[in-house]
């Protein structure tokens, strides 16, 4: 895919991240810190690839110290935000 | 590549996969918009997340299964470990951390590209987003550790000034973008010929970014935590964008930019919550104030009351409204105050919580832990909305927080503060400060709110003294 094409869908990401951001209460601003951190943990798969299919000794050692992180990432973050919603949702005894 | 078990498809079912994956992070987002629907919400998010690695692992030839298995259970085992095992006050440091582990897997996936890739020659556009990629991922992998690091106690969080910092700071981020550069200039020049040569130019740059990382987050003091936590959290979206760049992958760039839009905007509520510019948080310093003298403003004018008689004005009140700070954090004093929040409704009081958006050390940070503490978040209140309602209030109860109900935000224009938002609670009838001591918060100023005639210091650990009023009310009732 093109570089433009490319630039285009990080354009058109910027505006809807802004438009569903700014409506999320303060309450939400841990929690949502959180889960977006998961969100960023999608390097996973870039990791997933060259871990999986690194075609030189040096670039799979990369790719797994990268799976490592981003699992840590993307695991971690969503186990925490479900925790702390949960607990949201349990609010008013 | 695409000799997977799935690989007989063409690009564009894999295309199709992220897409799903792209709805339903977009879709899990906008659940965040409610408590009600949050949970849900990131599950959605999850869901996503779980079929875009799955789709990718199908549709990819995988060399070495065993291996990847292996580096996805440790991965999984270590961040499950983290997020079980963490107390609540801890979650500003491990959130620090989670970023730093995105950016720092963006940095090495960039590079990884850039070993393999050489072989095959390197492109220019591959080597300027690999550059992006690294320097950006680098800076938050190095400075989310030294924020976590802050956080926990292991680094000390108190603001540092110094010319020399600025100036090595901008010595290793141009080395940084000389070295990116370096890598460009040599592609362009080279063209597409195999050159090993140039790959060390990128851990120059990774090396250079790490510093610079580590320099720019050391001297921003504890109090401004909250606009680093979300900087961090925006740059690892941006880190996993420009790596979308490098590996032409949409799902990265999407997912991304969303992060990245959502901790800007954070970063930005933070900065207007302190009346202060992100360069001032990240470069700058706090005004000087004038050098009053601390002992004549508190001198005589400071009344100081003990759990008793606040209970007798709580019995008393209609209207209780408690202000938490950093300090109910640090006391862990979140459970006494929400007992107290209980106690008192049980005997018809209208209690309800105000909430400054950068107390704390993160965004949310005092909403995450009443929510610990089975608060109903219906009783949390921005400042914009409890703000008009002091008037009608029979007791502010502020614990643990001094910056954030500062007067001379509002009425001293030579204030550094001058100009930050606070919460007016010198509006209600009585208002009682719980603190230790009357030693000033981040700013360094005095706050002449503990000196009015309706303002009394009931001394002490956060958690003590309200479990002293929880003790008190429990045996007049």
């Amino acid at each position: 895919m093109s570089l433009v094409t490319n630039l285009t869908l990080f354009v058109l990401a910027a505006f809807l991240g802004y438009e569903i951001i700014t409506k999320i209460p303060t309450n939400l601003h841990t929690p949502l810190m959180s889960g977006a951190n998961a969100i960023s943990g999608i390097t996973l798969i870039g990791s997933v690839l060259v871990a999986g299919s690194g075609e030189t000794t040096l670039a799979t050692v990369l790719g797994v110290l990268a799976v490592v992180m981003a699992t840590i990432n993307v695991v971690g973050g969503y186990l925490v935000s479900h925790f702390m919603l949960s607990q949201f949702n349990r609010g008013g005894r | 590549m695409a000799d997977g078990v799935l690989g007989h498809l063409p690009p564009s079912a894999l295309e199709l996969a992220y897409l799903v994956a792209a709805i339903f992070f977009i879709q899990g987002l906008r659940d965040m918009t409610h408590p009600r629907t949050a949970t849900r919400g990131n599950l959605t998010s999850s869901g996503g997340m779980f079929l875009a690695v799955v789709a990718t692992v199908l549709y990819f030839e995988i060399l070495s299964p065993a291996l990847l298995a292996v580096s996805l259970l440790i991965g999984g085992a270590v961040g499950t470990w983290l997020a079980v095992s963490v107390e609540t006050t801890e979650m500003p440091q491990l959130v620090g951390l989670f970023n730093g582990f995105g950016g720092g897997a963006s940095t090495l996936v960039a590079g990884a590209e850039l070993v393999d890739a050489t072989g095959g020659g390197l492109g220019l556009e591959l080597t300027t987003t690999a550059a992006i990629a690294g320097i950006v991922g680098t800076v938050t992998f190095f400075g989310s550790l030294v924020a976590a690091g802050k956080l926990h106690g292991l680094v000390g969080d108190s603001p540092i000034e110094g010319r020399t910092n600025q100036i090595l700071q901008v010595v290793f981020f141009a080395g940084a973008v000389l070295a990116g550069l370096f890598l460009m200039v040599q592609t362009g020049l080279l063209g597409e010929a195999p050159l090993a040569g140039w790959l060390p130019a990128y851990w120059v740059l990774v090396a250079a970014a790490a510093i610079f990382g580590i320099l720019l987050v050391y001297p921003i003091g504890g109090a401004d935590m909250p606009v680093v936590i979300a900087l961090l959290n925006s740059m690892s979206g941006l880190a996993a964008a420009t790596t979308g760049f490098v590996l032409d992958n949409t799902a990265l760039i999407v997912a991304g930019t969303l992060v990245g839009a959502a901790g800007l905007i954070l970063t930005f509520i933070m900065c207007e919550s302190m009346n202060r510019t992100l360069t001032n948080v990240l470069f700058g310093s706090m005004a000087e104030g004038s050098d009053e003298d601390m002992e004549d403003i508190y001198e005589g004018n400071i009344t100081e009351t003990s759990p008793e008689e606040v209970e007798m004005m709580l019995d008393a009140a209609e209207r209780v409204v408690i202000v938490p700070g950093y300090g109910m954090a640090v006391a862990q004093a979140q459970h006494a105050v929400a007992e107290l929040a209980d106690l008192l409704e049980e005997n018809g009081v209208d209690v309800e919580f105000g909430i400054h958006p950068v107390a704390g050390r993160m965004p949310g940070h005092m909403n995450a832990l009443l929510a610990e503490a089975d608060v109903d978040y219906e009783k949390m209140r921005e400042l914009e909305q409890v703000n008009p309602t002091f008037s009608q209030t029979d007791v502010v109860i502020i614990t643990g927080a001094n910056d954030v109900v500062n007067p001379s935000a509002k009425e001293d224009e030579g204030s550094p503060i001058a100009g930050m938002p606070v919460l007016e609670v010198w509006e209600a009838r009585s208002v009682i400060v719980n603190k230790r001591s009357l030693s000033p918060g981040f700013s360094g100023i005095p706050n002449p709110l503990f000196a009015n005639d309706n303002t009394s210091m009931l001394f002490g650990d956060a958690k003590q003294s309200m479990q002293d009023l929880v003790d008190a009310y429990n045996e007049n009732h």
